[in-house]
């Protein structure tokens, strides 16, 4: 069985990637968690679901987002061809939109009334507070005190567009307390909210539903590709902090043989401090936030703090199907430091005026050495996650430039 | 008959309502936590629960969240709990239900985890984050330890034919959907949730959440067979552990490690309030 079609069944097999995935949850989210999974697998089969997804990806979203060549960036490489989905160009200036507004369509369909969310960065809660405006939603977003504090901008978006920023001030006061404090709060008011996931982890089904919904960053690439090339990519590049992106943009392509694809986590002050949120070089498999997959602790189970100068990669889990496709030998992880991601970012800025997320920047950040040993004739596709206007006062602070 | 279940044979033949205290294994340190197990497991314990501290303990609220951080925070990890559970079993056969989250069963090792369990002479096991659809390799390698399963008054009738189905020793019945820690009320709706179980299996059914009061305790002990009381007793230890001195005005000193706690009188205190909480028993 290809591992295309082996992570297909995991919709019928409680959410299984192989060992991976599943739902590891208290007794009362498992019925909460089977009335979703079957509206979702309700939806997923009807046409008209899928219409109006569309529509609003369409005309909403902005969708399809280019597939484009960054050619002086190709040449200053000097090696492979290189491009990049533009993700940074959808509404809101992330592909977090792709999944909240599929999610929210879901959520309509349900008969909830009130959103809520979790966000680290807050680009999961401004895309969640976005489609919650936009069809008159009630929402609630759950944000560590300490990201409220280094995303002020952020937060104040998420305001301006009617959310409530409900700051977490306990544990280490970042994302994965925010997610703690989410579910806990589904738990007790399941009734009318919908719990709107941003990544593609947590337990069944919103590993499947947040791939599925993401996926169109792959789809389109794939035709892109094909248009201009006549022919598919060699390699795919995305960050991996829950890996949502990197998800949407590999899974259409797993059945492809020749199409390599490499998730980059961030690796902080680097591997070897305890500084990181590099799930894959330093976790091991464990359980955390209901779902089976790498995770980073301590020998003794406990979760251990994570950092990453990208607010978006700071977490200590990582999606379930990229811990199978690593596993299977399909994706292979590497990491890049909050240093050479400023680098990229720095880069990507001045030589294609395009300015990339952080998060986004962590995968731009491991060209120099994949893209300068390939042949001219190779074609590597870079997921640009996001835009990096979020990010330009952390990055001047870096750079000991002083904006304020 | 595991300890669990003729404990509650001997409990209804002398028409009893279990009173199941829970307790967070090494809060504020060992030494004090197993002082504290020993004088409410004396002081009227039926069964005990002994919860193992977890970084991220989902299904918990604050006051159990910071138990769990004091303990982990003392320097004491979950491996120690079986030290802990042979030292109680030095003077007491009172049956002891480990509680831990799946995540540290994982890392230990479910084989090594259970071994452990069993020579340490731990009867039962709550894995709050385990539904039985995943926890199917736990139960096959865990004879002589019952792994107590939970159920809640929105589970549906499948999930209950289910669960009941599965149950080992009892079935924690959750009062209100939500996390753990005391509530002003508590809703009498999962009283039909055990009537279900009951037409399914005769199994005991304990129920726990939210449950604070001798009065609570009173009116679940009319349908329930045992009643499951942890953050009530644990805001005694956090009193005791973040006023030493009895000041409990002074909340500013709150998060404030402990100068000294006064041990005598927290166990006094611990006892007496147990007594009063199992008075209606």
């Amino acid at each position: 069985m290809s591992v295309h079609s082996e992570t297909k069944t995991a919709k019928r097999e409680n959410g299984k990637f192989g060992e991976f995935g599943g739902r590891y949850v208290p007794e009362l989210l498992v019925p909460v968690l089977e009335e979703l999974e079957e509206a979702f697998y309700h939806y997923q089969d009807d046409p008209e679901f899928h219409q109006e997804f569309e529509y609003y990806l369409k005309d909403f979203v902005g969708r399809p987002s280019p597939l484009y060549y960054a050619e002086r960036l190709t040449k200053k490489l000097g090696g492979a061809k290189i491009y990049l989905k533009r993700e940074d160009l959808n509404h809101m200036g992330a592909h977090k939109i792709n999944n909240t507004l599929g999610q929210v369509l879901l959520a309509r369909r349900m008969g909830k009334e009130k959103i809520i969310a979790e966000t680290g960065a807050g680009q999961h809660g401004v895309a969640t507070a976005t489609v919650a405006a936009m069809f008159g939603m009630d929402c609630e977003i759950f944000m560590g005190a300490e990201d409220v504090k280094r995303q002020a901008l952020n937060v104040f978006r998420m305001r301006l567009l009617g959310a409530r920023v409900n700051e977490i001030t306990r544990g280490t006061k970042t994302l994965t307390d925010a997610v703690d404090a989410a579910i806990q709060h589904w738990v007790e008011n399941s009734e009318d909210t919908f719990y709107l996931l941003g990544s593609a982890v947590g337990p069944h089904p919103y590993p499947v539903m947040v791939r599925e919904f993401q996926s169109v960053i792959g789809r389109e690439t794939r035709e892109q590709i094909l248009d201009a090339e006549g022919r598919l990519p060699d390699y795919l590049l995305a960050c991996v902090g829950g890996g949502s992106n990197a998800i949407g943009l590999f899974h259409p392509f797993l059945d492809d043989e020749e199409v390599e694809m490499i998730g980059v986590e961030a690796a902080g002050l680097g591997l070897d401090t305890d500084k990181h949120a590099a799930t894959f070089s330093r976790g091991c498999p464990g359980i955390i936030h209901g779902y089976k997959s790498y995770v980073l602790q301590d020998e003794n189970g406990q979760i251990t703090p994570v950092h990453s100068i990208s607010a978006g990669l700071d977490y200590p889990g990582v999606g379930p199907e990229h811990s199978f496709l690593k596993a299977s030998g399909r994706a292979s992880y590497e990491s890049a430091t909050d240093q050479e991601a400023v680098e990229a970012f720095k880069l990507l800025s001045e030589i294609e005026g395009i300015i990339p997320a952080l998060e986004s920047s962590h995968a731009l950040a491991y060209l120099p050495e994949l893209a300068s040993k390939l042949d001219q004739d190779k074609i590597i596709i870079v997921n640009l996650s996001g835009r990096g206007d979020k990010d330009v006062y952390t990055v001047a602070e870096e750079m000991g430039t002083d904006l304020k | 008959m595991s300890r669990i279940s003729s404990t509650f044979e001997s409990l209804k033949r002398k028409n009893k309502t279990a009173f199941i205290p829970f307790l967070m294994a090494g809060d504020p340190n060992y030494d004090l936590s197993l002082e504290i197990i020993k004088t409410v497991d004396r002081s009227g314990a039926d069964l005990l629960e002994i919860g193992l501290p977890y970084s991220a303990p989902l299904a918990d609220g604050p006051t159990i969240q910071k138990s769990s951080r004091r303990a982990l925070d003392s320097g004491f990890q979950p491996r120690q709990v079986f030290e802990l559970v042979e030292d109680i079993r030095r003077e007491s056969h009172t049956p002891l239900i480990i509680m831990s989250y799946i995540n540290l069963i994982h890392k230990f090792g479910m084989e090594n985890f259970i071994t452990r369990c069993r020579q340490s002479g731990v009867d039962g096991i709550i894995v709050p984050d385990l539904p039985p659809e995943e926890g199917e390799e736990l139960k096959n390698i865990s004879s002589q330890i019952d792994l107590i399963w939970l159920l809640s008054s929105n589970s549906p009738a499948s999930r209950i034919d289910r669960v009941t189905r599965a149950a080992e020793g009892f079935i924690y019945a959750v009062s209100t959907p939500g996390i753990t820690g005391s509530r002003e009320k508590i809703s009498l709706e999962i009283k039909n949730t055990i009537s279900k179980i009951k037409e399914i299996r005769e199994i005991p059914v304990c129920v726990g959440f939210g449950v604070s009061r001798p009065e609570q305790v009173k009116s679940l002990a009319e349908f329930a067979d045992g009643v499951i009381v942890g953050s009530a007793i644990i805001e005694v230890i956090e009193r005791a552990v973040n006023y030493p001195a009895g000041d409990i005005e002074d909340a500013e000193t709150e998060e404030k490690l402990p100068v000294s706690i006064n041990q005598q009188n927290l166990l006094d205190q611990l006892e007496k309030f147990i007594r009063n909480l199992t008075e209606p028993l």
